[in-house]
């Protein structure tokens, strides 16, 4: 599941704030199951968030990041467009979500 | 650990061998290891270069107590105009006690429109994380924050 | 030789313990009732009071979806239980409670499970999984703020009695009941940890230790781990009946669903 706080409107060149979190265990490599075996490491290791035509943020996640991933930052409104926010992880795969953004 | 097939372990001659094995065992292996301020330092070099660091523009907030080290929200604001001439235009959030010394590198811009970032991070134990900027002009800058990490009790695995 | 078996007599005198022991009467005072949020730190209460972040609503909005999807051949959630149907509002807090069919005690996920197999021709979910938490989470968000109430009267009664029973009683190697520390030592100190009434107001809940979301029952799992017992199976009517001794307990505490938890 992923969860996503971005403003529907805004002023042009009006900074906004955006927030996104993603499910996901962040598993460390370091933990052990109830045998004692130790838990893979497994963690989400790139995010992006992409509008306008730009990179306006981008995060290299290392397992001291918490569980389900939660990011808060900023960008610039320039344009009425979409904001995609995307996630892969260590092993390639991806999720993405997108939100419409409307610029005035 | 909570794990939902879990049971409590049964005490026979076999698992007692085996526990006996496994505390030798245990004795010869290294603890997991933790990173010292050198590692800190180090990851940063790593990430930035052989920079010099000016202390300052950074700020970090931390909670005074952290209630438990798996989830600590961490704020960082960076005084920066984010020009397109004058920005932030990486972050990096170091410990000099996690197994790994990097936690994060964050990537910005003029597009971002502000210098900052909250996120949540783990910690393990009680700790001062340090917060490098590099700004377009190729300058770092440094700030930190400590928090006191307690564990839950019943902790269980 | 006569010695040796006397010894050993006594030996196994005192080793053997009845078989359960019970601590003395005890509880919380009418006016001393608190949440479980009321121990936590205040980074931790903000992060339940928030209603972006609480890691939570990842379940909650997870529910919400499996609420309104139809899933091959069945109507969804929201037909019944829509606007215009039978909302949901309010309904968790009164939970559990017994089904007049079968006489059976149910919490959350049993309804939802019992409503899945008879009302949609749906196999039940699994416990603990995402997407029965996602459920429960849901519909317990339904009743945020709303103070629980449940009937212990009637058919009810042998189950409230039962989870008396299980609070009241000691066990495990500590040999300790749950009733001596969410009774008789709520407030103070455990290891770094304020020892809080023990309600499951909040529940299903995230907890920062488990770094997940989880059910009241992998709370009590943990519980019995806890002071080194057996923890009973998930959906257990042992367990089912303690959540309705908590939540008698616990009367009058607005429902914190999702909550965070240590």
């Amino acid at each position: 599941m992923i969860r996503i706080s971005a403003p529907d409107t805004a002023e042009m060149g009006e900074i906004v704030e955006v927030k996104a979190m993603i499910q996901h265990p962040m598993e460390t490599g370091y933990r052990r199951d109830a045998k004692g075996d130790v838990i893979p490491r497994n963690i989400i290791k790139q995010f992006r968030c992409a509008y306008g035509g730009n990179t306006v943020f981008e995060a290299t996640f290392f397992p001291g990041i918490a569980a389900n991933p939660f990011l808060a930052f900023c960008l610039r409104a320039t344009r009425t467009g979409p904001i995609e926010f995307s996630w892969t992880d260590q092993h390639g795969e991806t999720w993405s979500e997108t939100r419409q953004l409307t610029v005035s | 650990m909570d794990d939902p097939t879990f049971s409590p372990i049964r005490w026979n001659r076999r698992t007692l061998i085996g526990a006996a094995g496994g505390t030798a065992l245990a004795a010869v292996l290294p603890p997991m290891a933790e990173a010292t301020p050198e590692e800190a330092d180090a990851a940063i070099r790593e990430m930035f270069g052989e920079i010099p660091i000016n202390e300052g523009r950074v700020w970090v907030k931390l909670p005074p107590i952290a209630e438990n080290g798996n989830s600590v929200a961490i704020d960082i604001t960076v005084d920066s105009p984010m020009s397109d001439d004058d920005h932030v235009r990486r972050i990096g959030i170091f410990s000099p006690r996690n197994p790994i010394a990097t936690i994060a590198e964050f990537r910005l811009g003029p597009h971002a429109g502000r210098a900052q970032v909250s996120t949540r991070v783990r910690l393990a134990g009680t700790q001062t994380l340090r917060v490098i900027a590099e700004m377009s002009d190729g300058t770092l800058w440094a700030g930190k924050a400590t928090t006191y990490v307690t564990l839950a009790a019943c902790v269980i695995g | 030789m006569k010695w040796a078996l006397l010894i050993g007599a006594l030996c196994l005198a005192g080793c053997n313990k009845p078989e359960s022991t019970y601590a003395r009467n005890s509880d919380v005072k009418a006016g001393d009732i608190k949440s479980g949020y009321a121990f936590l730190q205040d980074d931790t209460k903000a992060l339940q009071d928030d209603d972006f972040a609480n890691p939570g609503f990842l379940w909650v909005d997870r529910g919400k979806r499996l609420f309104e999807t139809a899933e091959t051949g069945a109507s969804t959630c929201s037909t019944c239980h829509g606007a215009h149907g039978m909302p949901l509002k309010g309904v968790a807090a009164h939970y559990p409670k017994v089904d007049a069919k079968t006489g059976k005690l149910l919490n959350l996920e049993a309804a939802i499970n019992l409503c899945r197999e008879q009302h949609q021709g749906l196999e039940p979910l699994a416990y603990e999984s995402d997407d029965l938490l996602g459920m429960t989470a849901y519909v317990a968000s339904l009743s945020r703020g709303e103070p629980v109430s449940v009937d212990i009267t009637g058919p009810a009664a042998k189950y409230y009695e039962e989870g008396r029973d299980y609070f009241f009683r000691r066990k495990g190697q500590f040999n300790l009941a749950c009733s001596q520390c969410h009774n008789e030592h709520w407030g103070e100190k455990l290891r770094g940890d304020t020892i809080s009434q023990g309600h499951g107001n909040a529940f299903p809940a995230y907890r920062l230790e488990w770094q997940d979301f989880g059910s009241l029952h992998r709370r009590l799992r943990d519980c019995d781990a806890g002071i080194r017992a057996e923890p009973q199976d998930y959906g257990s009517e042992t367990y089912m009946a303690v959540e309705l001794y908590l939540a008698k307990r616990a009367e009058g505490l607005a429902m914190e669903s999702p909550g965070v938890r240590r």
